[in-house]
């Protein structure tokens, strides 16, 4: 079934974008990232103009993001303590971001440096997260209990604040300076930012897996949805039917992709999205190296 | 009066030299509109030929239609290896390049026009794009419209279709242009030539209104007159499937 999209000018099957939410959906719920890292290249490769696919899937974000907070807060999974304050740093971070972001595009090339930032992340984070999840795996064969680090260099800070979902007392600079990084990096990147916020909050703060990824939803849903209203206002580049079509795959796939968090080990879910992050990683390094089968192309005049 | 007369004369004199044939067109829908479930459209446009004199002799009449969505600049960029990996390098910024262009003929382009004629009236492909301003640094600047011709051809949006005329009797003919399912509102200019040797002999010009109806219609002006609300609107109906989905769910399971 084709259906036109009113923003994007273009005739898309409706079939296609359902499914691709809901595997967008799934991963959102399973690790607590938003997707937008996945579903705006997808979007890319189905033929949606790239203004408009990264304007709508921060929209589609907010929904699938959203859905599956409500399934963490019945479990309690959700730190707001630590939500607000990441989210205090977010927001002073995507107002930097942005003025970056308009640096680099004055300069040109804030395509390739888009790019550049999008494999040197996701080729660190994931290399980092599957090597240290094989070694968590691999001790708790052995018979050995992991066991998590209690003192960080990060404790010995000043203005201590107590988290209690999480179990930690520290200070609230080192969520404030994640908060702003990511907020940075969501600017510039034009994501979320939940596959950068989920290991800094496990490997920097030390908070336990399960509340990592409620706690992260709830920062994405205000960063997403304070960077559709920029779109919407500034570009006008959010397509209302084709996020229809993304979040109803995407909330349904959401509440499916946390039930199967559940019933899994930390370990495994970090390793699964560590290969997930890599892949994509693999995939915008090859397009870099390779030489591409049509070395021209096309885009509208700005300014 | 005698001045008015004789000037009238002359006028009459010189008008039918130049109209000798004249063409009659329908098109099988003057509108075409975009709804939600638009999957392209084809527009047949046939007409017929109308002449006071007999069919002259010498070569056969031959008809170029050519249909053309509104033109806009493009930034036409291309990549290049640089310590080895592939980035954008040298832009050219092409003037005018319409969204949609299709030049149906009733025979090989090169034999119904000539050069000559495609120049003057801006017919084939590359002469319907406007490139000028080229950097002066820029090696092959006409590489650079090829390739905006190269991808768009790819993607259906120009199209040339050599014999996609039917012309009977050397009075009566038809084509059929499919337009594809990306298509941008505006006016499509139809332009219809009659030729013969390769010259022009008639011409004539409509347009094709494509526009949004409906919900298209009403989103496309809602994002662009009132974006705020827009923006509200899409948030709103976000965090509410989000919440009805979950809700669903929570059903569900008990």
């Amino acid at each position: 079934m084709q259906i036109y999209l009113p923003i994007a000018e273009v005739s898309v099957n409706a079939f296609l974008l359902l499914g691709l939410g809901g595997i967008v959906g799934i991963l959102s719920g399973m690790f607590g990232v938003g997707g937008g890292f996945l579903i705006t290249p997808l979007l890319f490769f189905v033929g949606i103009p790239p203004a408009v696919a990264v304007a709508t899937s921060t929209n589609q974000i907010v929904a699938s993001s959203f859905s599956a907070l409500l399934a963490h807060l019945k479990r309690k999974t959700v730190d707001f303590r630590m939500g607000w304050v990441l989210l205090a740093g977010g927001l002073i971070g995507s107002g930097l971001g942005m003025i970056v972001f308009n640096y680099l595009k004055s300069l040109g090339q804030v395509d390739l440096l888009v790019t550049l930032c999008y494999v040197i992340f996701l080729g660190i984070i994931g290399g980092l997260m599957f090597f240290e999840s094989l070694r968590a795996i691999r001790r708790t064969r052995k018979g050995g209990r992991v066991k998590r680090k209690k003192h960080y260099w990060v404790h010995g800070l000043p203005l201590k604040m107590r988290f209690r979902v999480s179990g930690l007392y520290i200070s609230v600079i080192p969520p404030v300076l994640v908060g702003a990084s990511v907020g940075v990096l969501s600017a510039i990147m034009g994501v979320g930012g939940g596959f950068i916020m989920v290991p800094a909050m496990i490997y920097l703060l030390g908070m336990p897996t399960k509340v990592v990824i409620g706690t992260s939803l709830l920062q994405i849903i205000f960063v997403t949805a304070f960077t559709t209203m920029l779109h919407a206002t500034t570009n006008q580049t959010v397509d209302i039917v084709l996020a229809v079509l993304l979040l109803v795959g995407g909330v349904l796939g959401a509440q499916v992709g946390t039930r199967i968090g559940v019933r899994m080990q930390a370990e495994q879910l970090r390793i699964l999205l560590a290969l997930l992050v890599l892949a994509v990683c693999g995939k915008l390094a090859l397009d870099l190296l390779l030489k591409p089968a049509e070395l021209y192309s096309l885009g509208p005049v700005t300014g | 009066m005698r001045l008015l007369s004789a000037l009238t004369g002359l006028f009459l004199m010189a008008l039918p030299a130049k109209a000798a044939e004249e063409i009659v067109l329908g098109l099988s829908q003057a509108e075409v509109s975009i709804t939600t479930n638009f999957d392209g459209s084809e527009i047949l446009v046939y007409g017929a030929v109308k002449r006071e004199t007999p069919i002259p002799d010498g070569a056969p009449l031959e008809v170029v239609v050519t249909v053309s969505g509104p033109s806009t600049p493009v930034m036409v960029r291309r990549k290049e290896r640089r310590f080895g990996i592939w980035v954008n390098t040298d832009a050219v910024e092409v003037d005018r390049a319409p969204s949609f262009y299709a030049v149906v003929t009733s025979g090989p382009l090169s034999e119904v026009l000539k050069r000559i004629e495609d120049l003057r009236h801006r017919i084939s492909i590359p002469r319907a794009i406007r490139s000028v301003g080229a950097p002066m640094e820029i090696e092959n600047p006409t590489k650079f419209t090829e390739a905006l011709i190269r991808v768009r051809t790819a993607s259906n949006l120009y199209q040339v279709i050599e014999d996609g005329v039917k012309v009977d009797e050397q009075t009566l003919f038809r084509a059929a242009i499919a337009l594809p399912a990306a298509l941008t509102e505006g006016a499509y200019d139809t332009r219809i030539f009659l030729t013969r040797a390769g010259d022009v002999v008639a011409q004539y010009e409509t347009v094709i209104d494509v526009r949004k109806v409906g919900l298209e219609r009403w989103l496309f002006k809602l994002a662009h007159e009132q974006a705020f609300i827009y923006g509200l609107l899409s948030l709103f109906i976000a965090i509410t499937a989000g919440w009805g989905a979950s809700a669903a769910f929570g059903l569900l399971r008990r």
